[in-house]
């Protein structure tokens, strides 16, 4: 252990940098003059995610307790980029008049949050899995409830950290398990001693149990609308790329790694799942009127696609997760940017207040148009290209059936991802949102996302360097 | 110590944690749900030093294991008594029946 090896935590350690500069300019800046916490937050996001990606870092330290590669590397890139974009739209809320006196408190528990991610999916051990997966919940629960004069945001916060205190026990009941059978916490002499018996079958289904809560999976799913509804919308946002992206990215890693000799069993118990998260996700949120439940639903249903890569197993199959992933960070940054924008300009959050959109705020309903093509897989756009890799990932090792339900599902989606479209486009309203100009910060982010969404998919190097990357699963 | 056998404890361990399971989903008071968290991971707890103690006495992962789910468990009950007091501030009240803004 010298400092070189201390080098390796250079995101984590920057990240905790950023957090304490922060905190300091919260400290030493005067009470009603804090304007420059958030081009501060923003530039020192933007420097820390051009750091990691130009000098990856790759090796173990901690005795193999923190491992860092190009795989994870590439992983803590995309939640990198999309941190930023959620950033650059929360200008408008966090400039609001109840909220400016806590501006560099979002910012800061939105660092320490992160933070638990990198560590998560940097882990080499439960331990440090578990230890990645706290200190990544505990502040969004925080910040769900940061419009705490609210009763909305109130209830969402305390449904989240219940239910989360209960996912994580749920999750360490089974890692007790496979410490009796295996003797070990750590990732390789787990994958060494695991056989499949009853007791380390058993804490394998706990550990999936409660990863699935993180990833809002169908039989857990029951806080992801509550939540994703009460909070504030940039909080919403970042729960449902960032927080889920690495949830899902470790569930993959762990279960490609620690645990390919039950392949047979959770590849039965994903196909299950996958199909039930599609399925309810899809026709539930058919029904809803509030934009931010409609996303939520849609998120849950997209979670549901995102195991179907899963089913890919190895090289392919990460390759493709990782690349959902990042195309999931930019097509619902996108949609959530607009729904930020409109609800920071007039409050509103409903369907119905959508109507006759286009007329007023062309740009806005274009990109929103953009974002929702994309989620529904509509050709030119990323979104296709994300299920598609998806498909044929999972066809490739012969799931007919679930390919059969999946393409169904998509066709269920293109329904409802079409509802806002026509209240935005056909609809008549008497009394439309009036024209409205957007801040800077969130035309950026709404750019970023713009152009993420229209090339990631073309330009096929993106998919190929993830699937390189993955190499060796 | 050594003529309790092991079985008694994880038997201990499970009835806990299955009581915690219970008292989440039955009870309507929000404290006592916290408690019931609290409850299920005491058990793991109980799991982690059992196990290490009898199956595996020449190391100690799973000593430490219990040492930072108790320091972690502190820490989120602190934000979850904030956020129910919070709660006790919005809606006078801490029963999760009452606390029904959203639903559906």
């Amino acid at each position: 252990m010298n400092f070189q090896d201390l080098l390796l935590m250079q995101h984590e350690l920057l990240l905790t940098l950023a957090a304490l500069v922060v905190l300091c300019v919260e400290i030493f800046s005067p009470e009603n003059n804090k304007r420059m916490v958030v081009p501060l937050a923003v530039f020192s996001m933007l420097l820390i995610a051009a750091v990691s990606f130009f000098f990856p870092t790759s090796g173990k330290a901690f005795g193999d307790m923190y491992q860092s590669d190009t795989l994870r590397g590439a992983m803590k890139s995309v939640l990198d980029i999309a941190t930023l974009i959620v950033f650059l739209q929360s200008y408008g809320w966090v400039n609001k008049e109840e909220n400016r006196n806590k501006i560099s408190e979002f910012f800061i528990i939105i660092f320490s949050s992160l933070i638990g991610m990198n560590f998560m999916i940097s882990s080499g051990d439960f331990l440090m899995l578990y230890l990645g997966l706290e200190l990544a919940t505990i502040p969004i629960a925080a910040l769900a409830a940061f419009d705490r004069y609210k009763m909305k945001s109130a209830e969402a916060g305390i449904k989240l950290i219940l239910s989360s205190a209960l996912s994580t026990a749920i999750l360490l009941y089974g890692l007790s398990m496979i410490y009796a059978t295996t003797g070990s916490i750590y990732f390789d002499e787990v994958r060494a001693a695991f056989k499949p018996d009853a007791l380390s079958v058993l804490g394998m289904i706990f550990f999936i149990t409660g990863m699935g809560f993180k990833m809002s999976l169908v039989p857990f799913h029951l806080w992801t609308a509550d939540v994703y509804e009460g909070s504030p919308i940039a909080v919403t946002s970042y729960l449902s790329v960032v927080s889920k992206g690495a949830a899902a990215f470790i569930f993959t890693f762990v279960l490609y790694t620690v645990f390919p000799i039950a392949s047979e069993i959770w590849l039965q118990v994903l196909v299950v799942l996958s199909i039930v998260t599609m399925t309810i996700g899809n026709l539930f949120a058919i029904r809803q009127g509030n934009m931010k439940r409609f996303l939520a639903f849609s998120s849950i249903a997209q979670a549901g696609f995102l195991l179907l890569g899963i089913l890919g197993q190895g090289q392919l199959g990460m390759g493709t997760v990782i690349f959902f992933l990042l195309v999931y960070v930019f097509t619902n940054l996108a949609a959530f940017s607009v729904v930020a924008a409109i609800s920071d300009a007039t409050g509103k959050e409903d369907m119905t207040d959508y109507n006759g959109l286009y007329k007023t705020n062309p740009n806005l309903s274009l990109m929103l148009m953009l974002a929702l093509f994309s989620l529904a897989g509509i050709p030119p756009v990323a979104g296709f290209f994300g299920k598609l890799f998806l498909f044929s990932a999972m066809a490739s090792k012969g799931y007919y059936i679930v390919l059969f339900i999946a393409v169904i599902n998509a066709t269920i989606s293109l329904y409802y991802y079409l509802l806002p479209v026509r209240a935005m486009f056909i609809n008549k309203s008497d009394n439309p949102i009036e024209h409205f100009k957007s801040n800077i910060y969130l035309k950026i982010g709404l750019g970023i996302s713009v152009v993420g969404i229209l090339l990631t998919g073309v330009f096929s190097i993106v998919y190929e360097y993830l699937i390189s990357v993955s190499a060796g699963l | 110590m050594e003529h309790i056998p092991l079985q008694y404890f994880l038997i201990l361990s499970t009835l806990m944690f299955f009581i915690g399971v219970a008292g989440f989903i039955i009870r309507r008071n929000l404290i006592t749900i916290l408690m019931s968290v609290e409850l299920m991971l005491n058990s793991v707890n109980i799991n982690f030093v059992a196990i290490n103690r009898y199956l595996y006495p020449d190391q100690m992962q799973g000593h430490f294991f219990s040492l930072f789910i108790v320091a972690i468990a502190a820490a989120e009950a602190s934000v979850a008594i904030a956020l129910i007091i919070n709660i006790y501030r919005r809606f006078d009240t801490i029963e999760v029946t009452e606390v029904k803004e959203m639903k559906y």
